[in-house]
């Protein structure tokens, strides 16, 4: 039986030379000094999303990443399983969120972090051209590795959305700086070995990472998955340039602080960062 | 061989793939590499091959059915893979899995299971190799399929509920592959069927050609002109379809997987990405994947192994339905004409053969009798009462 050689995910564009919305933003901060805060909220979630937006970047966060519920979320604990659940159950769809996001005026560039899937399902034009269209500068899809990105990044990078990928403390030496040379945006350090959600204290291997990444790229390195609090944001940013900081805020949000209370949870965490 | 290997990326034609979480690359890789030297090492395959037949009991004997086939028209000869040891075909794949875990010094194993079937398997072969097991299945399946979950503790494997979603195979995957993303340095993820991302697909496929290998002999022994007419097997990833199918791919055989009518994801799918791989999928306007219903815990998937979508695209293998209540007709058809109970999922199988029957008539149908009933009979009690 003869094969069809349409290996389409070994082809992989070089990613553009020209920074995109997201990294001239992020650099920029960073380089005026500023530990960069990226909190994620999951799209579609409760009537007060929006608000809860628009408060997390008032409380100082330099990007907001937009979680786009899906069904299979492999990559996420119990917390941000929950919340793409709710949503869903309640009605989000990409399109309800995208319509919505175009609406929300936060003033910092917002990420897209959703599944694969979606994007495939959609098309990777008309995905990349909604991402675009609802005023998202990137995209991160955690099940969508470097070896595959190929098709979904030539879509992206001729919409002009960043792709941000992750790299992770299992990638040998070798590894790390072909996925860090095809990411945009940002990189994006996987703290450690397991899926998102707050645990009780920084994985060593939050360290370990973002001190391989810093020493191998000027593009900004954000340590997500597992940041909990304050306190650990402002240690692992000894080494990183910032944070992204996930379930812990969800958890606050599905125990219904509202967008007061998100903000407050973020600010704390800005003025942490601020005071190193 | 029949049925080629994949592309370097893992592709059968278009379907397939590796699309996992970057944490989870350079151990496929690693996997990857590790099964291509042992499959071309003789001493592994000579202790596998041991193992299958002085452990699991092959070879697997074909069986033909006198009274059925009288009662139905068509000639239907059964691949006996339930008399294997732990009562169904997962075992041929959970030994290859067994030996390469530890031949890659990990002590641990995960696995997901519908039916229990594969989390039996998997329990077993740690019980035998000394390592840990540990075991996600959907709440709804531990229900209904009581007596695997008492077998795979009584085995020494801890068993934990998937709680998320349908409650069924789809979650107990989302979740074995969740511990993998955090165990991975020491845990070997022993993945059930003929899926996810590669080289699993293909991996899988070569621990079950030894079903087709044997079935190919054993029709040539019996057969005029040695090959039937068509190979049958029902599909939930694939497993034992294509093990089965391997064996006739470059005959005339027509080769038929039989998916259930609410698990049906070549029949009703399109193709997506779940469970780090491209392959039809049941899957809503948006690409959420939706939820499968079936009698059987084992098919209850909305998703199906990459080179099933690749030989249904080219059309070497054609794919049917069919329901639950034409389940439980077969199931008690052969319990009644052979003194054989079927597990569900190959009375999948036998169903289509029953309800197509007048376009059989005459013809010689090999199926591969995947598993046996003993995990159904409770089920069924309720049902029929
Ligand atoms: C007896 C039996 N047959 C078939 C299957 C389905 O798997 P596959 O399609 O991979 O053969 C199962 C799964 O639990 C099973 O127990």
């Amino acid at each position: 039986m003869s094969l069809s050689a349409l290996d389409e995910g070994l082809a992989i564009p070089e990613a553009p030379a020209e920074h995109g919305t997201l990294e001239t933003a992020l650099r920029a901060s960073r380089d005026a000094g500023r530990k960069l805060l990226v909190p994620y909220v999951t799209g579609g979630l409760g009537d007060d999303w929006a608000d809860i937006v628009r408060a997390v970047a008032d409380a100082g966060a330099d990007a907001i990443e937009i979680g786009v519920p899906f069904s299979d979320p492999v990559m996420d604990g119990p917390v941000i399983q929950e919340a793409s659940e709710l949503a869903l159950r309640s009605g989000a769809t990409p399109v309800t969120i995208f319509d919505e996001l175009r609406t929300i005026d936060a003033g910092v560039p917002i990420a897209v972090m959703t599944y694969y899937n979606l994007a495939f399902h959609m098309g990777h034009e008309r995905f990349a051209q909604s991402l675009a269209a609802a005023g998202v500068s990137a995209a991160i899809l955690p099940d969508l590795p470097l070896e595959e990105v190929g098709p979904w990044a030539t879509a992206a990078d001729a919409a002009g959305v960043e792709t941000v990928l992750l790299a992770a403390p299992t990638a040998p030496d070798e590894r790390l700086p072909r996925v860090v040379a095809r990411s945009r945006g940002f990189v994006y350090a996987v703290g450690l070995l397991g899926v998102t959600g707050e645990r009780d204290a920084l994985a060593s291997s939050s360290l370990v990472i973002a001190k391989r990444l810093k020493a191998i790229t000027d593009k900004p390195v954000l340590v997500g998955v597992g940041i909990s609090n304050a306190k650990q944001a402002v240690e692992i940013c000894a080494e990183a340039d910032g944070v992204v900081i996930g379930s812990a805020l969800m958890r606050r949000v599905l125990e219904g602080v509202g967008a007061s209370g998100a903000g407050a949870f973020i600010a704390e965490i800005r003025a942490a960062l601020d005071a190193g | 061989m029949a049925l080629a290997a994949p592309t370097s990326s893992g592709r059968f034609g278009e379907f397939g793939g590796r699309y996992v979480p970057e944490t989870l690359v350079p151990a496929c890789q690693e996997l990857e590499e590790a099964f291509r030297e042992a499959w071309a090492d003789p001493l592994f395959r000579a202790e596998l091959d041991g193992l299958l037949a002085d452990y699991a009991g092959r070879p697997s004997p074909l069986t033909e059915c006198h009274r059925l086939s009288a009662e139905l028209g068509v000639r239907v000869l059964l691949k006996r893979e339930d008399l294997n040891h732990t009562g169904s075909h997962k075992i041929n794949n959970v030994l290859g899995q067994g030996l390469l875990a530890r031949r890659m010094g990990k002590k641990r194993l995960v696995a997901e299971t519908g039916a229990g079937q594969h989390g039996v398997a998997s329990a077993t072969v740690a019980a035998l190799l000394g390592m840990e097991c540990m075991v996600y299945m959907g709440e709804v399946d531990i229900e209904r399929q009581a007596l695997n979950v008492f077998r795979m503790r009584l085995l020494g494997a801890e068993v934990v509920p998937a709680m998320s979603g349908s409650r069924t195979l789809k979650d107990a995957v989302n979740e074995a592959m969740r511990d993998w993303v955090a165990t991975v340095e020491t845990t070997h993820y022993c993945l059930g069927s003929v899926m996810g991302p590669h080289p699993y697909p293909w991996m899988v496929r070569e621990f079950h050609t030894v079903i087709g290998l044997e079935a190919r002999e054993q029709c040539e022994a019996l057969l005029d002109g040695g090959i039937p007419d068509v190979v049958t097997a029902c599909v939930g990833g694939g497993s034992n379809a294509i093990g089965i199918f391997s064996g006739f791919a470059d005959t005339d055989a027509e080769l038929v997987g039989v998916e259930p009518a609410g698990g049906a994801a070549v029949g009703r799918g399109v193709p997506g990405v779940v469970h780090g791989m491209k392959s039809y999928l049941m899957q809503d306007e948006f690409g959420q994947v939706q939820e499968a219903h079936s009698i059987s815990a084992g098919l209850d998937y909305p998703g199906v192994g990459p080179e099933h979508s690749h030989l249904a695209s080219i059309g070497r293998a054609t794919y049917e339905q069919v329901t639950d209540a034409e389940v439980i007709e077969a199931f008690q058809l052969l319990s009644r004409t052979e003194g054989i109970i079927p597990a569900l999922e190959p009375a999948h199988a036998l169903a289509w053969i029953s309800r197509d029957r007048a376009k059989l008539a005459g013809k010689t149908v090999l199926l591969n009798m995947s598993g046996r009933g003993d995990k159904d009979v409770g089920q069924m009690m309720e049902i029929l009462g």
